[in-house]
């Protein structure tokens, strides 16, 4: 294969993704364009016809850098994320599922029978009188049909393979994607580990910063839908749930402009471990009462914490979800809530 | 896992009321469980959420926040803080899968040594009852996935893993 000026090679791959982050790179436009001028793109399954024995017949580290969106759910995705980790000089965790876990790691706070007993048998839209189940080899005659396996637990990427750099947002925005290029295709590359993005919380870019109240007292929380929403003042200093404080900026505040309070995709800044502790910690103590009456019924507008504070980044949290549900052989003690009143 | 491993619990005590009380109990030859490990903080409304989490992930079995009384704090407000975060972590916390007992607090003033004693006392009891968190073990379950599919890949077909998600009927 002639390879004139060997443009540096580049793959780009999905795991459990809603497809979002390949929207990304389509969002660059017509600077998609010089991107394809800069670079040659060695694998993209879901935008061009590639197939696995392409990457498996490259020589390791041939390609300059892999971008991986999705967390890793299945065999399958793991495979591809070692694989491409081999063949890869730098891998770059794409988007929110592959830096944190995202939504799909929300899963972690169910084992995985009660995920397929939902999937292939509780949930009201399902018809399934057999029973089907999926298996991971199915025989019939000679032939042998294979799935992939469904792991127990969502993990980000970093918690499979090594990870180089990391891209937040759900789905990243086209000029963080392109800064992004850039900075991978330049001779300097940042330190391993870097999130490419600022290094401070949304509030300091939030276009609403200048109405945010020196000294945050809340009545009580309110939901987003459940409430007519002032368009110009701060979210926090309505009782609504704002993940501003305790996420990294980098999005220009994209949602705040949309008229609804950020939910926190871009994960923490680096002085953070710990995302939704963090964002608990913020808002819970800015509650104004101090009985633990007042407190609770302002409370009560967060009836579901995890899903709030966690939304995108259960996987790398501190426990990693639910902590009760991965050793079978211990009774549920305490109230484990049913997938339904879940939804 | 040993089986009769004692309860681990980490404290953190306000330096002007609680973990002076727990001097107190020292000093007053009080003998209590001696299950805790208590960590200073200048005031309960230092204790970010964070810390608590971090010690389940490290292994605690309990965690046990001491403040001053309402009312009472050094700065003012500090207490009311650690107790409004309280809240919403136990909620958290039960929502992750972590009991209710696992994660306690209680106002302690400086002159109330033996309420120390009292409350350590029967939050080792209750853990006990309770049995180990072991948040660390559970962790390395994460890994069994990864042993199972590296032997899958070395030896052939599909990994052993297969069995537990297999009772279909598609036969």
């Amino acid at each position: 294969m002639p390879d004139p000026p060997a443009k540096p090679k580049v793959a780009l791959y999905w795991c459990a993704s809603c497809g979002g982050c390949e929207e990304a790179v389509v969002d660059l436009a017509e600077g998609v364009l010089s991107v394809l001028n800069a670079v040659d793109i060695v694998f993209w399954p879901v935008a061009m016809d590639f197939k696995r024995r392409d990457v498996e017949a490259l020589a390791d580290g041939a390609i300059r850098a892999a971008l991986l969106n999705g967390a890793i759910r299945t065999s399958e995705q793991e495979e591809m994320a070692r694989l491409l980790r081999r063949k890869s000089q730098v891998v770059v965790a794409f988007g929110a599922c592959a830096q944190l876990g995202g939504v799909p790691s929300l899963a972690n706070q169910f084992d995985r029978e009660q995920i397929l007993d939902y999937i292939y048998a509780q949930s009201p839209t399902v018809v399934n009188d057999q029973g089907a189940r999926p298996v991971s080899a199915y025989r019939e005659g000679d032939r042998v049909a294979t799935l992939p396996e469904f792991w127990r637990t969502t993990r980000a990427l970093d918690q499979v393979i090594e990870v180089d750099y990391y891209v937040p947002g759900c789905p990243p925005t086209p000029k963080l994607l392109g800064q992004a290029l850039a900075t991978l295709l330049s001779d300097e590359l940042p330190p391993k580990g870097t999130v490419l993005a600022p290094d401070t919380a949304l509030c300091e870019e939030c276009p609403r910063k200048d109405s945010k109240p020196e000294d945050l007292s809340v009545k009580t929380f309110k939901r987003p839908h459940l409430t007519p929403m002032d368009a110009a003042l701060c979210f926090l200093a309505q009782g609504i749930v704002c993940m501003g404080p305790a996420t990294r900026s980098g999005c220009e505040g994209l949602c705040i402009q949309g008229a609804m309070p950020c939910t926190g995709c871009f994960g923490p800044t680096s002085r953070v471990r710990d995302q939704g502790a963090k964002a608990l910690s913020a808002l819970a103590s800015s509650v104004e009462g101090k009985e633990d009456r007042e407190i609770e019924s302002a409370l009560a507008g967060i009836p579901d914490p995890v899903g709030t504070f966690y939304r995108y980044g259960l996987a790398k949290s501190l426990l990693r979800g639910k902590v009760g549900h991965l050793c079978s052989d211990r009774p549920e003690s305490i109230k484990t809530g049913s997938m339904e009143s879940r939804l | 896992m040993s089986e009769a491993r004692e309860p681990r619990i980490v404290g953190f005590f306000c330096s002007w009321c609680t973990y002076t009380a727990a001097d107190l109990a020292g000093v007053s030859r009080m003998k209590y469980a001696p299950n805790i490990r208590v960590i200073r903080v200048m005031c309960s409304g230092r204790i970010d959420p964070q810390f608590v989490l971090k010690a389940f992930a490290c292994g605690a079995d309990g965690v046990l926040i001491g403040g001053c009384h309402p009312g009472d704090c050094h700065y003012i407000e500090g207490n009311y803080k650690c107790l409004r975060r309280f809240r919403l972590l136990t909620r958290l916390l039960r929502d992750l899968g972590i009991e209710e007992g696992r994660c306690r607090l209680e106002w302690i003033s400086a002159a109330e040594g033996d309420k120390v004693r009292t409350v350590v006392n029967d939050m080792a009891a209750r853990l006990r009852a309770l049995g180990p968190l072991d948040a660390p073990g559970r962790f390395r379950d994460w890994g069994k996935d990864l042993e199972e599919l590296e032997h899958a890949m070395a030896g052939e077909g599909p990994g052993e893993s297969s069995r537990a998600i297999e009772p279909a009927r598609n036969e």
